[in-house]
């Protein structure tokens, strides 16, 4: 893998970044998530009705070496607004829950009809995925 | 295989007057749940709290650590 591919790779990333006011990199897809972090931030965005980027790192084991080097951030998914890093699935459901994500978004936030958090107390990927699929069903 | 046990060390013993709770959340060994209290926290970002935690591990996370799931407070 020579240099350039990499640079190329990490100013495709940059660019989609720059260009998206709202953009996930997860794995899967927000139809198809391939896994549950990625699964229930996709659902804390899709509860507020947000309108997103998604990009799929799975094919490419490059855009996710690239996007951590650009984001000091190690794991997947994450999610920018405006050009910043907000977080990975804890920090955008913390921030979904306290009602912060609908703000960073720009969106209203009725906390008296908000719809059940995506992901609540301690429990096994499988069961918060399965509420995800429900959600997305 | 990583424990949860081995976890709450590592964050206690490098980040100063961090106390951690952690557990297996899956009981596999490799997907982990922490909360970590800490008074470096206080005044810094939730993505600046996160990567002090992470830090501790480096590439670890992602690898050996397929995953760990953090919250973070600053002592009341």
């Amino acid at each position: 893998m020579s240099d350039t591919e990499h640079n190329q790779i990490r100013d495709a990333i940059q660019k989609a970044i720059d260009e998206h006011e709202v953009i996930l990199f997860m794995k899967g897809t927000p139809e198809a998530p391939a896994c549950g972090f990625s699964a229930r931030t996709v659902a804390a965005l899709q509860a507020l009705q947000a309108e997103f980027a998604a990009v799929d790192i799975l094919p490419d084991p490059r855009i996710r070496q690239e996007l951590s080097t650009i984001s000091q951030w190690p794991t997947i998914p994450q999610l920018f607004v405006k050009g910043e890093l907000v977080g990975g699935c804890d920090i955008v459901v913390e921030m979904y829950e306290s009602g912060e994500l609908a703000q960073a978004l720009g969106l209203e936030h009725d906390s008296a009809s908000a719809p059940e958090p995506p992901a609540g107390e301690p429990q096994p990927l499988a069961r918060g995925l399965t509420q995800v699929e429900n959600r997305l069903g | 295989m990583p424990n949860a046990e081995e976890i709450k060390q590592r964050i206690e013993a490098a980040i100063p007057g961090a106390k951690a709770e952690v557990e297996d959340w899956t009981g596999g060994g490799d997907h982990f749940r922490a909360t970590v209290t800490a008074p470096v926290f206080q005044g810094r970002s939730r993505i600046a709290q996160h990567k002090l935690v992470y830090e501790v591990f480096g590439q670890e996370i992602g690898g050996r650590i397929h995953a760990l799931s953090l919250k973070t407070r600053s002592p009341q």
